[in-house]
């Protein structure tokens, strides 16, 4: 009896310290911080165009700036904040991706540079790179094959 | 109009992720790495790009937008080179986003010193 009042107690306390996440507060915060990322890139994006590039290349400028920004804001340890506030918002534009490179490589400098930096770098961007090229690549053959099938 | 389409198409992908952070065991990167495949599988079934058409950044800047121009490149090289293009556009196209996050988190970790966590 007294084992099941404690069980009691226990479970209790981990539902008290467990963090309450508010969901529609999280999501209108992540909407938001993605949002304003989304609208910086969109301002770049449309800068290149009236300077005359062409959509790929405008699109190459958009990330190479916002990255190079997420790299900054990491550096100066602003990144992390953001990502506190925003969440999701911060984490899945390509910002977050250059977060997720600089911030082991500054972490783990100490560890030297090819099994510290140079591994830890693509702690996040490794699993990311290798996900995306074998998903295209197995669409890439998929389409290979129905281009000769003639379906394509 | 540009702006605004960018901002509430960018936003919504982030907060559809948030629901999966939330509601889900699922990790930041796990997240991410699912983003990147979906953004590739919709390209693949013409999805996305009429998104990216109508969001501009709003689409391409999220991760989704990644996958998408994975994809892109991916077709693109098999059009022109055929089968050796299967290995060849993937990396093509992505190759400014992996370069600069390398290239600038590399020198990042020159410069900074690492930071306490508060």
């Amino acid at each position: 009896m007294d084992r099941k009042k404690q069980q009691e107690a226990y479970e209790n306390y981990v539902k008290k310290k467990t963090p309450v996440h508010n969901l529609p507060v999280n999501m209108a915060k992540a909407f938001i911080t993605g949002g304003i990322i989304c609208a910086a890139g969109q301002s770049i994006l449309n800068y290149c165009e009236k300077m005359g590039l062409n959509k790929d290349i405008s699109g190459g400028w958009t990330s190479m700036i916002l990255i190079l920004a997420s790299v900054i804001l990491t550096a100066l340890n602003i990144y992390p904040r953001i990502a506190k506030w925003g969440g999701a918002g911060a984490l899945v534009p390509i910002t977050g991706f250059a977060n997720s490179v600089a911030a082991p490589a500054i972490e783990f400098q100490k560890e030297g540079q090819v099994m510290g930096i140079g591994c830890k770098i693509f702690t996040i961007a490794g699993p990311v790179i290798l996900y995306g090229v074998f998903t295209s690549w197995v669409l890439g053959f998929l389409y290979w094959i129905g281009k000769i099938a003639g379906i394509f | 109009m540009d702006y605004i389409n960018a901002f509430w198409v960018g936003g919504l992908i982030c907060a559809l992720a948030q629901i999966l952070l939330d509601r889900t065991k699922l990790m930041p990167g796990r997240v991410m790495v699912l983003l990147v495949c979906t953004g590739a599988v919709l390209g693949a079934l013409r999805i996305y790009q009429p998104l990216q058409d109508y969001a501009g950044a709003g689409a391409s800047v999220p991760l989704a937008g990644f996958g998408n121009l994975l994809w892109k490149g991916v077709k693109e090289a098999v059009d022109k080179e055929g089968f050796i293009g299967i290995f060849l556009g993937g990396f093509k196209a992505s190759a400014v986003g992996i370069s600069a996050a390398l290239v600038f988190g590399y020198l990042a970790s020159l410069i900074c010193e690492p930071k306490m966590k508060k």
